[in-house]
């Protein structure tokens, strides 16, 4: 198996020598790239580059633009203003199958008319000369057991499970050696336990092959834990891009920090700015300090900021408690509202004074150590300054 | 357990009872009384004489022309149909917008609100002296002869039964998941190579199901080669039509009836191995 993978790495390394212009450059680039469908701007003014090998995410809400964006990188779509490059070569005007790149289908789109094998060796069969039988079978052969289908081969697409299309579809693609891998919601129609499972063996497989793999998705977990790289999408812009860790602890803004884990938002405007000590006035009067984040522009007094708080750096006390005896720098009593426990990390939904629900996460080990709070107790909560990021409303 | 069984077991047989008589009353007992008639004899006034005989079953070789121009043409007039109805229907289905589909399909039905009689006649006119053939010889083209030709009994053939070929094949089309020939275009099938392994076996179903029809339904034709063929073309309808209305000889006409549809039965068995027998996918079944 590891030894099929590294060869399999190994052909691709060659193929991808030979199709790009200029190594070193990124695999694909959007220049400025809009796609209109009438008076819908699907994707508006999109510029970014995708590295070669990297494992990419676009992430966002449904409607947002990220199947636009993919279907613009294999060619489905022509971009309306703009360019759209893979390799350094611009790919305006080339047609699907003239691309060097393959589709994982969100549905798989798998050949109904043809067997598992058939459908997996369907690329190698539209190459020119066409290779020979016998190798097509070969290639086929160890492209199932890559995915781990061996003996599939003669078996229909609908005869499947869902989890088997959807290696059945990888096969089908990563069979040709793309230089990238396009991945609609590959996991989708999965269920949770299986698509936790896929999530691992995409993740290995993009380790293992080398290529490029662009992934779909709008779920931020599934992003979070899979990604190099992740684009954060909106309206049909982007909002931000980095890695899982730039984007969980410098978003640019509230939207980003939402979208990316959870986090409790006290709105207010801009008091005072000194350095990078911002203090922030909510509706209440009440002031509150924070800290900018690095992903964001800079911030002038009186606009409209939220000061986000991620529940895992609220810590609970006894009601009453003051900020020193917490070892925090605020400190506001509340009463708790609701507790889910969740394995390694308990859950509280804490009614917080002026502030309204605020969640809080807590770690196995300080529960056992504190001991549990119980659902209607009376509590006090806390945080340090430094962790509160002060975002833009945007 | 097996008590319900047994009464969605009598649910089902009450549900199905009206059409199980329909069929029995309306199929096969007229086919029961035709192949009475073809062991009787012809009375001297024309009509039946009860009796048990295989003459009228020896006499059909008298019409083998029948046979043998039925078993030309319908195969041939349903292959010609599928030919063109492809074309046209891939072009409703897949090139045309959804604003000009509704018009366009519609334009395609609106010849079945007249009657096929009617929309023949007009053909006798536009094939005979004063139609093409006058057109022709004004650009200088003397003397083609068109009607009464089985040129003309092939173009009303096609004329008449272009529609019933079309519809199958267009939702057949038109149902086609347009994903399939993305990743058959994404997999590096070109254009013309995705229509070959992807539209075209996938529409086999509309194009089996549009030839069936068209299929039978040529088999017992009678008014396009009555009409385009001037009596020069005869089908196995015409022969009928002859033997029990003019000539009166229900007997033989009984026979004559029965061979058509032992001939129906054969090719239609022929052709579902053919065509149904190969494909095994669920979504492959007719239609
Ligand atoms: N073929 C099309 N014609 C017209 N509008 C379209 C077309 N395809 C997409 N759009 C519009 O473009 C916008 C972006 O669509 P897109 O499919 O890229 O969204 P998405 O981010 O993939 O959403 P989802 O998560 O729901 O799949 C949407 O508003 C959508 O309605
Ligand atoms: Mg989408």
């Amino acid at each position: 198996m590891a030894k099929l993978l590294q060869q399999f790495a190994g052909m691709e390394n060659g193929v991808t020598m030979n199709t790009s212009a200029a190594q070193g450059s990124p695999d694909i680039q959007f220049d400025q790239a809009s796609k209109r469908y009438g008076d819908v701007l699907a994707v508006d003014n999109m510029s970014l580059s995708i590295e070669r090998g990297e494992f990419f995410s676009f992430l966002g809400p449904s409607g947002c633009g990220k199947t636009t964006s993919l279907r613009m990188i294999a060619g489905f779509e022509q971009p309306s203003e703009g360019d759209v490059s893979i390799g350094g070569v611009s790919m305006l005007g080339v047609p699907p199958h003239q691309r060097p790149v393959n589709m994982v289908f969100q549905h798989y789109a798998l050949f109904p008319h043809m067997s598992v094998a058939e459908n997996i060796g369907y690329g190698l069969r539209q190459r020119a000369p066409r290779p020979a039988a016998s190798d097509i079978d070969r290639q086929v052969d160890e492209a199932l057991e890559m995915v781990q289908m061996t003996g599939y081969g003669p078996r229909r697409a609908w005869e499947l499970s869902g989890g088997q299309q959807q290696r059945v579809a990888l096969a089908r693609a990563l069979i040709n050696r793309p230089t990238v891998l396009l991945l609609d919601e590959p996991l989708a129609a999965l269920d949770r336990k299986l698509r936790r499972d896929m999530q691992i063996e995409l993740q290995t497989l993009q380790r293992d092959v080398g290529i490029t793999f662009v992934l779909v998705t709008h779920d931020q977990e599934e992003a979070l834990s899979m990604s190099d790289r992740i684009c954060i999408m909106r309206d049909g812009q982007v909002v931000q891009s980095g890695s899982p860790r730039e984007l969980y602890d410098q978003p640019a803004s509230v939207y980003v920090a939402d979208f990316v884990g959870k986090s409790n938002f006290i709105s207010g405007k801009v008091n005072t700015v000194n350095g990078d000590a911002i203090t922030v006035v909510n509706q209440h009067g009440h002031p509150f300090a924070g800290v900018p984040s690095g992903g964001a522009a800079a911030l002038t007094v009186g606009s409209d900021v939220s000061v986000a708080v991620r529940p895992e750096v609220i810590v609970l006390g006894a009601h009453n408690s003051s900020a020193a005896d917490m070892d925090t720098d605020v400190a506001v009593n509340g009463r708790i509202k609701n507790r889910i426990f969740l394995g390694e990390h308990t859950e509280y939904l804490v009614d917080a004074d002026g502030l309204g629900d605020v969640l809080v996460l807590s770690p196995k080990h300080v529960e056992s150590t504190r001991g549990t709070f119980e659902p209607g107790g009376t509590v006090a909560i806390g945080w340090k300054n430094d962790t509160a990021l002060v975002l833009e409303d945007k | 357990m097996a008590n319900e069984n047994n009464r969605s077991g009598l649910l089902t047989g009450a549900l199905l009872a009206p059409a199980t008589a329909w069929f029995l009353i309306m199929l096969i007992m007229p086919l029961i009384v035709v192949a009475i008639f073809s062991f009787g004899e012809r009375s001297p006034v024309g009509g039946y004489v009860a009796s048990f005989t295989f003459d009228q079953y020896a006499n059909l070789p008298s019409r083998f022309a029948a046979f043998r121009n039925t078993l030309t043409f319908a195969p041939f007039g349903t292959l010609a149909s599928l030919l063109i109805a492809y074309p046209l229907a891939y072009f409703l289905a897949v090139k045309v917008s959804a604003r000009w589909k509704l018009l366009l399909l519609v334009l395609v039905i609106v010849p079945f609100w007249t009657s096929l009689l009617i929309r023949t006649y007009a053909w006798i006119f536009i094939l005979g002296g004063k139609g093409i053939p006058a057109m022709l010889a004004f650009i200088g083209i003397d003397d083609v002869r068109l009607i009464n030709t089985p040129f003309a009994v092939m173009v009303g053939i096609i004329y008449g039964y272009l529609p019933l070929m079309v519809f199958p094949i267009y939702v057949s089309l038109d149902k086609l998941d347009k994903r399939l020939l993305e990743a058959s275009s994404d997999l590096g099938g070109t254009p013309f190579r995705s229509f070959l392994q992807i539209t075209l076996p996938l529409s086999m179903p509309g194009m089996a199901t549009g030839c069936m029809l068209v299929f039978i339904l040529l088999m017992g034709e009678f008014l396009i080669p009555a009409f385009l063929g001037g009596g020069k073309i005869f089908f196995v309808g015409n022969a009928l039509v002859d033997l029990f209305l003019q000539s009166r000889n229900w007997p033989f006409g009984s026979a004559v009836a029965i061979m058509l549809v032992i001939v129906m039965l054969i090719t239609v068995t022929l052709y579902m191995r053919l065509t149904v027998g190969k494909s095994t996918g669920r979504d492959e079944s007719l239609m």
